[in-house]
């Protein structure tokens, strides 16, 4: 083999690599890269919204820095998923205990035209006392969820009333605000509980 | 005389032992574990679980929902998509095959009381009776356990 068709060779196998890597960019992350199925939360330093909490205090993001966080949105109008991830999150405190006496823990309503602030203090008054409601205005509810990445949708039923579909997910967050992942609706304790455990091991070495 | 009185006794033994309905199927059904939680007032929606087994050996179906406690029952199914979302819709009629169990529980079916006409006090009952597409009835009576209760057990 001489030295011309060592190089065209070269060239060719090259040339090929290149494609592949070019065919996988355009894929994975280039222009024909499929849209992603649901977007991580952004980090709370970088949302904004106001709220107020169940005893009428001015909250929003910057509130929860400092220590981690776990937040999720429902409404209190909600029959079955709603009860359920309140009193699943209340039975994962009682297991973690003390360790959770900084955890910020919020419940946010999808739902604010019922879900006044008398109706989220009493509400969250059956439930574990680590967990706030806050709810704010429609606005404000629409750059809370943009922030979290979530969704939630008004729906009529039968006899004009309605319903609310929302992300029924758990976020957490570590003391700098940055998201920590999530626990999915009706996820069981014994997958949920080491979650959120190792964000607040975290917390605790960042303050060692 | 002896003999025509063992007769009627052994006719009523027979008699006893026959089924006393013609509705074939939904008297097979065993209702397990009935709970619901606690309301606050009655403006919201209340919800029930229990576990519907049916012992016999032809499909029974549940095509509805009665109960004093609620002006709209019916059954309810939640859903959570891909994306974390859930949703409730009505569920339609729900078929038991013979020898197997259909679960109302925290998260899928559950009986959605509508239109509550009375607040659902915890340590109380309320009467919630099934309707089956055999004309067949089973009436409930479902415990009320707090608002934060998980299951049957509380």
């Amino acid at each position: 083999m001489n030295r011309r068709t060592l190089l065209t060779y070269g060239a060719a196998i090259a040339g090929v690599a290149a494609l592949t890597l070019f065919i996988g960019w355009w894929r994975v992350d280039g222009p024909g890269a499929p849209e992603p199925v649901a977007q991580r939360p952004l980090p709370l330093t970088q949302m904004e919204f106001q709220m107020t909490d169940q005893d009428g205090a001015t909250v929003g993001p910057e509130t929860l820095l400092g220590n981690p966080s776990m937040a999720f949105f429902g409404f209190t109008y909600c029959p079955d998923v709603c009860p359920t991830t309140l009193s699943d999150i209340s039975g994962w405190l009682d297991d973690l205990g003390d360790d959770v006496a900084d955890m910020n823990v919020v419940f946010i309503t999808v739902d604010p035209e019922r879900d006044t602030e008398a109706a989220m203090a009493e509400y969250v008054s059956y439930f574990h006392p680590a967990i706030q409601g806050w709810s704010g205005t429609l606005s404000e509810t629409a750059r809370a969820a943009a922030g979290f990445r979530a969704s939630y949708e008004k729906v009529v039923t039968e006899g004009d009333d309605y319903t609310m579909n929302h992300t029924a997910s758990v976020f957490l967050f570590d003391v700098e605000g940055q998201f920590a992942g999530t626990v999915d609706y009706h996820e069981s304790r014994e997958f949920a509980v080491p979650k959120i455990r190792r964000i607040l091991t975290r917390a605790e070495e960042d303050t060692s | 005389m002896k003999s025509s009185i063992a007769a009627t006794i052994f006719a009523s033994c027979l008699f006893v032992g026959l089924p006393t309905t013609t509705v074939a199927g939904s008297e097979d059904v065993v209702v397990e574990n009935a709970w619901s939680r606690a309301s606050i007032g009655i403006n919201r929606p209340g919800a029930a679980y229990m576990t519907l087994r049916n012992t016999g050996t032809d499909p029974v179906t549940l095509v509805g929902l009665e109960t004093p406690l609620a002006m709209m029952p019916d059954i309810h199914e939640t859903k959570t998509d891909a994306n974390g979302v859930s949703s409730m819709a009505p569920a339609g009629e729900i078929m038991i095959p013979p020898g197997e169990s259909v679960s109302l529980e925290p998260g899928g079916l559950h009986a959605m009381l509508m239109r509550l006409q009375t607040k659902m006090v915890e340590g109380e009952t309320f009467p919630l009776t099934l309707n089956f597409a055999d004309g067949g009835t089973r009436t409930v009576d479902v415990p009320i356990l707090g608002i934060a209760a998980r299951g049957p057990e509380g």
